[in-house]
């Protein structure tokens, strides 16, 4: 498991290297701290609209990162050819991709935390000075800690679709991973129509596809729980708990696929 | 160094030519304002994936562009066409948005220049909230509203009062407005004891911004119909009505020219001898005159 870890450490150090990250990062910071001029265009909705562009940021520069940081992971390596040195070390190949699976974590986990505190921050100005009978229109304060739960959530999903990213870098190009990656997440978030299918098809075949698909495709929606969280509702921990675990549990099957291509891969 | 003056004779160029274009006429801006690509609600709420917040925050941000821009055109024929599209569109995206469905209302309510004119359309916005949230009082006190200020149905608007009234942690003056309503309906004091209730009980910036400003129409109503009493006295004793306020300050019935509650001078008409507000007036315009006198 140390070469896990050193392989991570390398692959957080050569991202924090990347001057392209920092441009995502400060640009995502920027849009999140705009968001409370583009709440003042609107009427009475400034809150709820600083936490929607804030949240739908720190998701979608996440987003960019998992997948154009992901898709290269392995194929850098092959494509320079250190693939070849760095398999003659003592390093097994299920430990390689968990190492830079790990490292790309820990940069994203690193860059969502930066978002998140430029988050709360403008949150934080936001609710500075408001009195009290305007509080009373929030369906929740500005700094409420229930937003750090739709992070988690997004964090999650940005786990798996590194996953993804990973999985198809280990036996495609850079261009095709990404499409396939982005391709997955889109038809994730529309997996609750497949489960509908059958009441719009006739073909019972095509109506159990549509069911079998909507099983073993990722339910991206499973992770999003902006909606509920910006109008103060309350989500069930027991609902939070298990939208991790099939986060984990895909994760791991992602994974395994990854190290079973990439362990059968020939490198001569 | 050199860069660096480099960089400060580049940008004083740039600010330059920036001063300068100002000055050019601008180009004829593309008819594209009033256009609206998707109008389907279910394709967008699909079409989304989980950016349906943002997105709902968007046609809201467009509903308010358009009602203001609008709103302020001095185009004759001026149209609110893509009011209710953008706002379904938002209220869809958002189910929960609840400023969408309430102020929304507002714009579609209001009559004509001022608004779309169209409250069976803030009706339908209304119950489409309503429909999400069924225990939202808000909602079915803002229909009995509609009702009352802009459809000017008194019995309609009481039995919505009444049902806002039933709901779940709704304020104890509504039942009692329902009754109001339902006794004097469209009587200018009731009007007056709705918005009066609103604004004391206003937990938003735009329920206080509208309340003043019903409640200053009700003065200034209260105030026309009293110059044009005095104008009509005038007329009766001088033979022939006034020609401007002064004829009216001179004989001492005015001690000074009249002002609306925002101080803009009221019009006079000296030949019917109606009183109008001044054209500029921020009260422009006055709720229908069909509103029964006291």
């Amino acid at each position: 498991m140390r070469a896990v870890g050193h392989i991570a450490v390398n692959v957080f150090k050569e991202s924090v290297r990347d001057k392209v990250l920092y441009s995502i990062v400060a640009f995502a910071v920027m849009l999140i701290a705009v968001s409370y001029l583009l709440g003042q265009l609107t009427a009475g909705q400034d809150l709820k609209i600083i936490k929607d562009l804030g949240l739908a940021s720190i998701a979608t520069f996440g987003l960019l990162i998992a997948v154009f940081i992901g898709i290269g992971l392995v194929w850098k390596e092959v494509e320079r050819r250190s693939i070849y040195g760095l398999l003659t070390k003592p390093i097994r190949r299920w430990e390689f991709i968990l190492g830079k699976y790990a490292g790309l974590m820990l940069t994203l986990l690193v860059n969502v935390s930066v978002m998140t505190a430029a988050f709360y921050a403008v949150l934080a100005y936001q609710g500075w000075g408001v009195d009290a009978l305007a509080r009373q229109a929030w369906p929740a304060p500005p700094m409420d800690p229930a937003l750090l739960a739709a992070i988690a959530l997004i964090f999650v999903e940005l786990m798996l679709v590194t996953a993804i990213a990973l999985f198809f870098s280990t036996f495609s190009s850079p261009f095709l991973s990404a499409v396939l990656t982005l391709g997955l997440w889109v038809i994730g978030h529309f997996n609750a129509d497949l489960r509908n299918f059958e009441n719009v098809l006739e073909s019972r075949a095509a109506a159990w596809l549509a069911r079998g698909l909507y099983y073993v495709l990722p339910n991206f929606d499973a992770f999003d729980i902006k909606a509920q969280v910006v109008h103060g509702q309350h989500v069930a921990a027991s609902y939070i708990g298990l939208s991790m675990l099939y986060g984990a549990v895909y994760m791991a099957l992602v994974l395994t696929g990854a190290v079973a291509i990439f362990a059968r891969r020939d490198f001569k | 160094m050199r860069t660096a003056l480099a960089l400060v004779i580049l940008l004083a160029a740039a600010v330059g030519l920036q001063a300068v274009r100002e000055q050019q006429a601008p180009l004829a801006s593309p008819t594209t304002e009033n256009l609206l690509y998707v109008r389907s609600p279910e394709f967008m709420t699909r079409a989304a994936l989980s950016y349906d917040l943002l997105l709902a925050d968007v046609y809201w941000i467009r509903a308010v562009q358009h009602f203001g821009q609008t709103k302020l055109s001095k185009t004759q024929g001026k149209q609110y066409d893509l009011l209710l599209p953008l706002l379904d569109l938002a209220t869809s995206l958002d189910p929960r948005f609840n400023i969408a469905y309430r102020f929304g209302a507002i714009f579609l309510a209001e009559d004509y220049p001022g608004g779309a004119g169209r409250p069976d359309h803030a009706i339908a916005l209304l119950q489409k909230g309503l429909e999400q949230q069924p225990g939202k009082w808000e909602f079915a006190q803002d229909i009995g509203f509609v009702h009352y200020w802009w459809r000017k149905d008194y019995s309609e608007a009481a039995e919505w009062f009444t049902r806002a009234g039933e709901m779940p942690g709704a304020p104890n003056w509504l039942p009692a407005l329902a009754a109001v309503t339902l006794a004097q309906g469209g009587n200018r004091e009731s009007s007056r004891r709705l918005w009066q209730e609103l604004l004391n009980s206003a937990d938003a910036e735009w329920i206080t911004t509208q309340a003043r400003l019903r409640l200053s129409q009700l003065d200034a109503m209260d105030q026309i119909d009293t110059l044009e009493r005095v104008v009509g006295l005038y007329a009766q004793r001088a033979g022939s009505p006034p020609r401007t306020w002064l004829d009216l300050v001179r004989a001492g019935y005015l001690r000074g020219l009249p002002v609306d509650p925002e101080r803009y001078e009221y019009q006079l008409n000296p030949t019917s001898g109606a009183v109008t507000l001044a054209e500029r007036s921020p009260l422009n315009p006055l709720p229908s005159r069909e509103q029964p006198r006291r």
